[in-house]
């Protein structure tokens, strides 16, 4: 029965959505994170998608292929009085970018959102195949 | 006289095997919103339908691109399965970026129109179902 494999294709969609949301939480608590002097500051995690065949019809769910870390340069303030300034008086921050990890997070929670309604929408067609010839 | 009893109901069940075939195929398109190189994928019901049921297959709509063979896509055409002569990749309104091609109003458009279409399925079939349990019924009965 085809409808069944909804479930698979949206719950892998909506765990996949979890796991971006998850990221997005750990790259915005840790905006504000300094690098001690000589180490390397907290690296922005982003996830990457991939499209994953379920069953033999077709049916494509997602899955996470790579948490991956951002490879840019971190913020650098100079701050000489700073406990975490290296010899020339500069701090390294993240190189989280806030505005994009807020878009990020908003566009991962109405996908999860609108996965959440494709299931609600195939259990509720599923119960009323159930009933089919009793009414 | 079993064989046309069924038969009635022969074509409502194949429409429904195709509306799930092709909510499934939705809810791919809606759970691969955001997966870099996704196309969307969708099926031309009417030529789905007319396959399943031995009717002649006339030409297909205009509105969709037909689907090349994919090595990794098997699609296996089962009892009133739409084969891959049916299914088709949506032509984009917008391109994207990362190749992405879901269009999700139109995906969640055709979510709504696709649930209703089963529901009426569901309905002519229970329709039916009532139509021959009452024929069977003795005048006596009321």
């Amino acid at each position: 029965m085809s409808m069944f494999d909804i479930f698979n294709v949206s719950g892998s969609a909506v765990s996949a959505q979890s796991q971006r949301l998850n990221a997005v939480a750990s790259n915005l608590a840790n905006a504000d994170s300094v690098a001690e002097p000589g180490r390397l500051a907290y690296r922005a995690r982003q996830v990457v998608f991939q499209t994953e065949l379920m069953g033999a019809m077709g049916a494509a769910g997602v899955r996470v292929a790579q948490v991956g870390e951002d490879t840019s340069p971190g913020r650098r303030v100079h701050d000489p009085k700073h406990p975490g300034a290296d010899a020339e008086g500069y701090v390294t921050y993240s190189n989280v970018n806030t505005v994009e990890e807020m878009v990020n997070m908003i566009s991962a929670s109405r996908s999860y959102q609108n996965n959440l309604e494709v299931m609600n929408a195939a259990k509720s067609l599923l119960m009323k195949t159930l009933q089919m010839g009793q009414s | 006289m079993m064989n046309r009893l069924g038969d009635s109901l022969d074509f409502q069940s194949q429409a429904l095997v195709l509306r799930s075939e092709r909510q499934r195929l939705l809810a791919s398109n809606i759970a691969n919103a955001d997966t870099p190189g996704y196309m969307a994928r969708d099926m031309d019901f009417a030529a789905a339908l007319r396959q399943a049921t031995g009717s002649v297959a006339a030409g297909a709509s205009g509105l969709s691109v037909p689907l090349p063979k994919l090595p990794g896509l098997a699609m296996a055409a089962g009892f009133g399965a739409a084969t891959e002569t049916t299914l088709r990749y949506a032509a984009p309104s917008q391109s994207n970026l990362d190749g992405n091609s879901v269009d999700m109003d139109r995906e969640r458009a055709s979510f709504a129109d696709n649930a209703l279409k089963y529901e009426a399925a569901l309905r002519f079939i229970n329709g039916q179902v009532r139509s021959m349990l009452d024929a069977m019924k003795s005048p006596q009965q009321g």
